[in-house]
This record gives structure tokens, sequence and C-alpha cells, in this order.
């Protein structure tokens, strides 16, 4: 049905979800039932790091989403990412109850140390995990709707709209720095011991989050799918090459904007949701500016307007960064740098442009 | 920006815009007094100027008349600083954006050919066909059987049947013409503003699209702006010479071409 419509032309899609199905069930198998000593086994260092490596993977499809096919170049996409973390985050603390340093079977452990008496109201509910989980869809979902309202009914675009992006993270990350905030300030949420019961350091919890990870990426790429393959998915091109043109033939281009945007932020909620469960830690840091444009890099080396290219990148960037890391911490920046410059000038398309698979549109 | 109309929507609920339409007068557009000003030169002056239901209208004037401008504020794309525009009795463009105003039944070829390069033809018709155009009916609209019928028709009409499944960025400039006329047949609208339609255009071309543009008179109102007097003539019932930004001379071709003011203004060029 509407799945298979979804990925018809889409050769990179079906290859690329056919490898992440394979991936996640043989990995699990080779961690979980394959002795350590075994040449086979996979460590969960490595479980755990996919896994990572696929919510960024999710993280990039929602970019392209708004930037490869609505024209939208989001540098704030990394503020959905963490607000969606800090969701899952306020669960985890409050899942620790008495098992604090301080022992108070309320208050996590910062607010006992500010002197905090009782738990801010914003905390209530997210001793749910079902609450947890909505809120990390919703509140990035109305962020992205209240502040692409404003700024697609004032008509701001290109250069100007990244920049107020850039502003929202900005913001952002010095509003969760400061300690009145309630959410940990400097030091971020961290320590976490269960998740629905579920003991975070074992095996078995590793491999259900990668395995979560894994069925979010491949829900949230279809989903992305279907609307690029719908009528609105082609309305949403014309407004990135003709965003005028289309108000005359009658589409109300805010609206399609902020429906994607909000939408695309959703996804963004979700990734860092399934993110901050298998670092341990959310923390102001991932509301970095660096971040969002670092992200926004991964989907120019995978190739815009592609989705499948921004996993591709995704996982080839951050595979590299994990590597590279290791040998030179230092020079990260400037091999970022260098990768976005030589990809703009050799590979304007990314890789899935020079892959022989047909562009998807 | 919320329109006088839109605002009395709801005592009229499910009555779209189009429906609210009243043209119980026989005119369906009037531009009464419209003043633009760019950087204080008058692009348009106090002009007033109206369009009668299912007429054929020709407008000339030289460069920078003021033709285009005056199509920009009725599109919305530009608001005038003094004056009205109302669609109908009862529809007053001034209040609406342009999607609206499209969605009230005005559609527009542009003066330079504007399609969308990256989609196919077929699917730069589909964008523009008359529907629903809010954002979830758009997510799950289906093409029904009527609707590909209408599709290929009009593939007939602008003869770009053989082109369909081609990008429309690979079309030649008189096929971005025929493509951009296309699409206003398919938003169906009542009142079509056509900017220099036949720019580009071959001698057999020109004829095909005076024979289209003179088969839309009656069901639809037509204003087409135009430099080649030959096309105006081979179309033209009443015609209006823009001139400065307001009405120089309005009648039959005849009539406007001996008009004294109006060889001046072109002998004058
Ligand atoms: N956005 C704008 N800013 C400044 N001046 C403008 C703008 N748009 C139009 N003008 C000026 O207004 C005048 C009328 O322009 P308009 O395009 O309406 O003329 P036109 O009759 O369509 O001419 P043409 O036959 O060349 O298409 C011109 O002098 C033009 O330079
Ligand atoms: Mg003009």
């Amino acid at each position: 049905m509407g799945i298979v419509k979804a990925l018809k032309g889409d050769t990179g899609g079906q290859v690329m979800l056919a490898v992440l199905l394979v991936v996640t069930l043989v990995v699990p198998v080779l961690n979980l039932a394959v002795p350590e000593t075994s040449f086979w086994h996979v460590s969960t260092y490595t479980v755990t790091l996919l896994g990572k490596y696929l919510t960024y993977a999710l993280l990039a499809v929602a970019v392209d989403l708004v930037w490869g096919y609505l024209g939208i170049l989001s540098l704030g996409h990394g503020a959905f990412f963490a607000l969606g973390g800090y969701a899952m985050g306020m669960y985890l603390m409050r899942q620790i109850g008495d098992r604090g340093v301080y022992g108070d079977p309320l208050l996590p452990d910062f607010m006992v140390f500010l002197n905090w008496k009782e738990l801010p109201w914003f905390w209530n509910g997210f001793d749910m995990f079902w609450f947890a989980a909505l809120m990390a869809i919703l509140v990035p979902g109305v962020l992205a709707y209240v502040f692409g309202y404003l700024a697609f009914r004032s008509r701001v675009t290109g250069v100007y709209l990244s920049i107020i992006t850039q502003a929202l993270t900005y913001a952002l990350m010095l509003a969760f720095f400061r300690n009145e905030m309630g959410f940990g300030g400097n030091n971020g949420l961290t320590d976490f011991k269960e998740l629905l019961g579920f003991d975070l350091q074992s095996d078995g919890t590793r491999a259900g989050l990668f395995i979560a990870s894994a069925a979010a990426l491949a829900l949230g790429y279809l989903a992305c799918r279907m609307i690029v393959t719908s009528r609105l998915g082609r309305v949403a091109v014309a407004i990135r090459d003709a965003e005028s043109r289309t108000r005359f033939i009658g589409y109300r281009v805010e609206r399609v904007k902020v429906a994607i945007f909000a939408f695309s932020a959703m996804l963004a909620g979700v990734a860092g949701a399934l993110y901050v469960p298998q670092v341990g830690i959310i923390n102001p840091g991932e509301f970095s500016p660096l971040n969002s444009i670092e992200l926004v890099i991964w989907v120019a080396v995978g190739g815009r307007a592609t989705l499948y290219g921004a996993v591709v990148g995704a996982l080839m960037v951050n595979y590299g960064k994990s590597t590279f890391t290791a040998m030179f911490p230092e020079a990260w920046l400037f091999a970022l740098g260098a990768l976005f410059v030589l990809v703009t000038l050799l590979l304007p398309r990314g890789i899935a442009g020079w892959l022989p698979a047909r562009r998807a549109g | 920006m919320g329109g006088q109309v839109e605002r009395w929507q709801y005592l009229n609920p499910g009555k779209t815009l189009a429906e609210t339409l009243d043209i119980s007068h026989t005119t369906l557009l009037y531009v009464e007094g419209v003043t633009v000003s760019f950087d204080g030169f008058r692009a348009l002056n106090d002009l007033s100027f109206y369009v009668d239901v299912g007429e054929l209208r020709c407008v000339i004037g030289p460069n920078g008349a003021g033709k285009t401008t005056m199509m920009d504020v009725i599109t919305g794309k530009t608001r005038p600083d003094a004056g009205y525009v109302f669609f109908g009795q009862s529809i007053n463009l001034l209040e609406l954006d342009e999607p609206r105003i499209a969605q009230a039944g005005i559609g527009r070829k542009f003066q330079k050919p504007t399609v969308f390069e990256q989609h196919q033809v077929y699917e730069n018709l589909e964008l523009a066909m008359a529907g629903d155009k809010r954002v979830w009916p758009t997510l799950t609209a289906r093409l029904s059987g009527a609707q590909r019928d209408r599709i290929d028709e009009v593939l007939g009409i602008i003869g770009l049947r053989d082109h369909a499944w081609r990008p429309a960025g690979a079309l030649s400039h008189g096929q971005k013409q025929w493509l951009e006329i296309g699409m206003l047949l398919m938003q169906d609208p009542l009142l079509l503003l056509v900017d220099e339609p036949v720019a580009g255009m071959t001698h057999q071309e020109m004829d095909r699209t005076a024979e289209l543009l003179l088969s839309l008179e009656g069901k639809h109102s037509v204003v087409v702006v135009e430099h080649d007097m030959d096309f105006v003539r081979s179309i033209a019932k009443r015609v209006t010479v823009l001139h400065q930004g307001s009405v120089l001379a309005e009648g039959s071709m005849d009539e406007v071409q001996h008009d004294p003011r109006v060889v001046e203004v072109y002998l004058g060029e």
C-alpha cells in the first residue's frame, strides 16, 4: 500500500532500509548470543555507538526534509533534538527515585544541591514514560510551530531565516545553562539508572535501545518518503524553487512550511529522546549552534533532497568523526570544514548524487 | 490582514471565497483610483479600469506604462497607496493575500514565464489544478479519473502531450509560455490575467494562442497584455491603452488606433 508507493523508484532508500534491517537483526544477536571470546562478537560499546549514529541519521533525515525539499536551511535543528533529549532525561531522572546521592524520593540530586524544597511544576508528569515520550515530540513540535508561524508569516527566508534559527538554539543553550531554569544547569541531567524498569547498563537494554533507534529511523524515513511523494511534497519543492509562484496558484505557502517544519522538529525530538538513554547524559552543550551546523554538513555530504543521502552522510561523517578524534582530538573542526568545502566543490549533490542510483524526486 | 470577506465567512460556513462572489452587476473586476508609487515614481497614477463578466480585454501601452504593475495590484503582489480593487460586488481584493486571491478565482500568467522547473510538465498542471489546497487535503490528495482526463485534455490543448513527463525546465521558452497558460486553465479561474503570452512564439504558435484565448471568452473574463499589435488585432474586441500609469484611451482597436493621443504616444517613442 502506502509504503510500497512511497519507496517506488527510491533505489537508494530501498537499499538503505534493507541494510538497516539486516544490521538490526544481526547485531543484537552477535552481541547477546555470541560469546565475547568469539571473533564474531560485537561489543556492547559498539552496539551503543551504532544506536547513537542511528539517532543522528534520523535527525539528518528531519533536516533534509526541510532543507532539501522545502528549501529552509535550518541551522537550529539541534535545538529540537536537545529538547526531545531533555524530555527523556527528565523521565530518566525521576526514575532514579531515592537512589540518588542525597536519597530524596522526589527531588533529583541537583535540586537538593540547590536547596530546592519542591519539584518545579514543569517536572510533574515526567515520572510517567508515556507523558515524557509525548513531551519529547510535542515540545519540539509546538516550538517549531510557533517559531515557524512567526518567521514564515513575516516572510523571513534564506540567510535571515538560517540566522534566526541559530539564534533560537543559542538562546536555548544560554537558558538551559542557568541553574534557575531547573534543568540541571551546566551539568545537565545524568546518572540515569533505569528506563521502563530496565537497567540502562545491561546489554539487553542497550540492544533494545539500538533496535528502537533503528525502528524509529525506518519509520521516520518512510513517513518522510510518504510526504515527499505526496502532492504536498511536490508543493514543497515548488515552494523551494518558486515560492511566490506557488502563492499565485492558491497555496498558503506559510502553512505548508510551518506544517512540514513542525513535523521535522518532532522527528528531531524523537531522535533526541532515543539518543539520551544511550549516551547517558544530556546537557546544554547539545544546544550549541555548532551542532546544528554540523548536522547540516552531514546532509550536504550525503546529498540533499534524497533522504537516504542524509542517512548515509550522518553515518559516514560520524564514523569519520569517531575515528578521527581518536587520532587527532584537536583537529576535528578543521577536518569537518575541509570536508564541507571539498563536498561543495567536488560533489555538489553529495554522495547520493555521485552514486549511480537514480535521483529521487 | 484577515480580510473582511474572510471574517464574515463564519456566517456562511462551507462557502468558499469563490462562492461568495457577487457579479449581479455584470462587472467582474473594479480597479478604481489606484495609485502605486515606487520611491516617489508613480507607476500607477489614479488608474481606473473595469472588466465585464466573460469579456476578453486587451491592454496595450509602451514599456513602463504600468501594465504589469496593474496585474501585481490585482493579484496581491503589490499593495497600492490609494484606490479600491473589487472582485465582483463583495470581494475586496486589497484585503486578501495572493493565495486567497487565487482561490477567489483570479489566475495569472507572468510576463517572464515561471513554471516549476524541477517538476514534470504533468506535475506542474497537477499542482495548478483547482481544488482544496489546504495542507492536509493536499497531503492525502489522489488524482481522480476525471482529474486525469482534465490534465490530459489540457496537455492536448497546449500541445505538450509528448512532453508530459519531461521536467518543465527542459522546455523551450515558447513551450514554457504554453505550460503556464495550461496551468491557468487547470486553475479554472473566472478572471485570467495574461501578461505577454506570445513573446518568443512562432507565428503558428501565436495563431493557436489567439484561438485558445478566444475560446475562453464568454466562460471566463480574460485580460491580455501584449505588445504584438498583429496579435492584439487578431483577438481584440475592446482595447485599453495605458500610458504613464493611467488609461489614455479605450475602445475598439480601430478607434484606439486612430486616437490622436495614442498615435502621439506611440510615435513619440
Ligand atoms: N518593484 C519596483 N520597484 C521600482 N520600480 C518599479 C517596480 N516595478 C515596476 N517599476 C517601475 O514601474 C513602471 C511600470 O512598470 P511595469 O512593469 O508595470 O510596466 P509595463 O507596462 O508592464 O512595461 P513592459 O511593457 O516593459 O512590461 C516602470 O517604470 C518600472 O520601472
Ligand atoms: Mg510588463
